[in-house]
């Protein structure tokens, strides 16, 4: 790759190796070498889990859980032995506390359903934060709708950051479930989750915890978390789409409704009455996305291979050389400055709507995201409707960076 | 007009964008809708009045991109002294080239307008260019809102006097 000569990291990880796994990252977009700073939308594949579903699909397929042939035999155990994998990636204590939901938003809907519609009564209270992604935002709006009950929802300073005295003190006799993100997707802000579970735990509350931009950036951890919950989706983590994880402790999962009904998750079925089948089938009715399952094992077991300290270790330095950049281009305000934060960056600059901004840094070949980043309620909050975002994945380099600064640069010169 | 974006932001348009015409609020208009893309975040205001069947007098305002912007302003340009039947004409002509179902040469009173004519290579952006137009058919439909989104939006009912 001729654009990653800028990058100085330690020998543990090599930037230009880790790019040489991902194909589409040597495309040439409008003409130039395709800089793509759009991982918190989706990141990219590598050629490991590549490999793995075409091997998938050209040599294992079939249905899984029913037939007692060679293929389905070997379809169900790629199956489950994904499952494990994804339990040892976040540390679950059971390969049955990993449900494979299609992404993070059907995660959060089955808890919404499972759990909720069985537990939340009028009057009740669920805890939001003005960060949330709106799949961490209308599925409870909708059960409140349903039940009477109502949303509160913690404020967060001028920087992003949560503002956990505020937190604190929305707990009361009535509150019955908090569901946080862990990571902001349009700020970066990392939430200080253990902290806040710690404090809801001690009240009785369980914890929902939306993982959909950490687990692809951070160590993940669930014992350690101690969290209830919590949703991830495959295709932001260098997996396919329509596959994520919602863990969930198994003693919660066991007491709840299934949130679909049909084949799979049933034990015995007549027409007067159905008996469930035990976690974690009871929630995967009907033949789930199979390879893609065993592809975001295969992502898990990449992203391991490196590292997600490293990972982490590498992003953060992104972050900083980006951070540090664009603060300096006159014009352009960085929205989001939280102290402990993902490496992703908004940004205003005056004069510029983000969509000019992002139909143009697209002629630079330089992929961003510009809109309301589905976190609507958090533009009211910054006063923007919408903003530029650049989200970085450790096979981004500090070149990518000077691409986009080149790429804002030429912009403000169209609108000069 | 190519793809190219840049042949898109040309002076026109950025001169549209920067100095916006008959940008602002009526008093009193007879016609007044609200337009929002609601995936995006572009939303603005276009009020006019009928005197007779001329539209004497046509305004806009509101929060958006600049090709949003630089399309609304030249609408107003466009259509201001035009009868309602030749305004909704012109709508009908800008939205089938901003859609690239037809060409700007085919398109007999689009004029300085053909500047838009590259949007429709650009599929994600031709909701930006569209809204205005959106708007002022909802306005002259006596609906108080439009969307480029579904049934929200104006152009999908017919047009009958057009």
């Amino acid at each position: 790759m001729n654009n990653t000569s800028a990058v100085t990291m330690p020998p543990a990880f090599n930037v230009a190796r880790v790019r040489a796994d991902f194909p589409i990252l040597g495309l040439t977009v409008a003409g130039k070498p395709l800089v793509y700073l759009d991982n918190a939308a989706s990141s990219q594949m590598p050629q490991p889990v590549i490999d793995r579903l075409v091997r998938y699909q050209s040599t294992e397929h079939a249905n899984i859980h029913r037939a007692v042939h060679y293929l389905s035999e070997t379809a169900t155990a790629a199956y489950e032995a994904a499952r494990t994998r994804l339990q040892r990636f976040i540390n679950a204590r059971e390969a049955r506390e990993v449900i494979f939901t299609s992404g993070t938003t059907e995660g959060i809907n089955l808890v919404a359903h499972g759990w909720g519609r069985q537990n939340i009564r009028a009057g009740d209270e669920i805890i939001l934060t003005v960060l949330e992604h709106h799949s961490n935002i209308v599925p409870w709006q909708m059960l409140a709708l349903e039940k009477g009950a109502i949303l509160r929802v913690v404020p967060i300073n001028d920087a992003g950051e949560l503002l956990v005295d505020e937190y604190e003190a929305l707990f009361n006799e009535r509150t019955r479930l908090v569901s946080v993100g862990h990571v902001s997707n349009a700020l970066g802000s990392i939430n200080p989750v253990k902290q806040m579970i710690a404090f809801a735990h001690a009240r009785g509350v369980p914890v929902l915890v939306d993982g959909a931009q950490a687990a692809p950036h951070l160590a993940v951890d669930v014992q350690d978390l101690d969290c209830d919950f919590y949703a991830f989706s495959g295709h932001k983590m260098c997996g396919p789409t329509g596959i994520g994880v919602l863990y969930g402790r198994a003693a919660l999962l066991e007491a709840m409704q299934p949130f679909k009904g049909g084949g799979d998750m049933i034990h015995t079925v007549t027409f007067e009455k159905t008996t469930y089948a035990p976690i974690p089938n009871k929630f995967e009715a009907g033949t789930p996305p199979i390879a893609a399952a065993i592809g975001l094992g295969a992502a898990v077991d990449y992203l391991s291979s490196i590292g997600m300290p490293a990972i982490a270790a590498h992003e953060h330095e992104l972050l900083r050389y980006a951070t540090e950049h664009l603060s300096a281009l006159p014009g352009v305000r960085l929205m989001g400055t939280a102290k402990d934060k993902a490496a992703v960056l908004s940004f205003a600059v005056q004069g510029i709507h983000p969509h000019d901004m992002g139909t143009l840094l697209n002629q630079e070949g330089v992929a961003v995201r510009t809109g309301h980043h589905c976190a609507q309620p958090l533009m009211v909050r910054l006063g923007v409707v919408a903003t530029s975002r650049a989200s970085f994945a450790f096979y981004n380099t500090l070149a990518d960076v000077d691409a986009l600064v080149a790429g804002i640069r030429s912009v403000q010169k169209v609108f000069a | 007009m190519s793809a190219d974006p840049k042949a898109l932001y040309q002076e026109v348009i950025l001169d549209h964008n920067r100095k916006p015409r008959n940008y602002g609020e009526l008093d009193h208009p007879s016609h007044h809708a609200e337009g929002v893309n609601p995936l995006c975040g572009d939303h603005i205001h276009v009020a006019l009045d009928l005197k007779g069947d001329s539209v004497e007098r046509i305004a806009f305002h509101g929060e958006s991109c600049a090709i949003c912007k630089a399309s609304a302003s030249m609408m107003t340009v466009a259509v201001k002294g035009k009868s309602a039947i030749e305004a909704k004409t012109l709508i009908h002509e800008f939205v089938d080239m901003a859609t690239g179902r037809i060409a700007a040469k085919d398109s007999p009173h689009i004029g300085r307008l053909a500047v838009f004519s590259g949007i429709s290579e650009l599929p994600m952006r031709v909701k930006c260019a569209i809204l205005p137009w959106h708007t002022l058919q909802a306005a002259f439909n006596a609906e108080p809102s439009a969307s480029t989104e579904a049934e929200a939006d104006p152009m999908h009912t017919p047009l009958g006097d057009a």
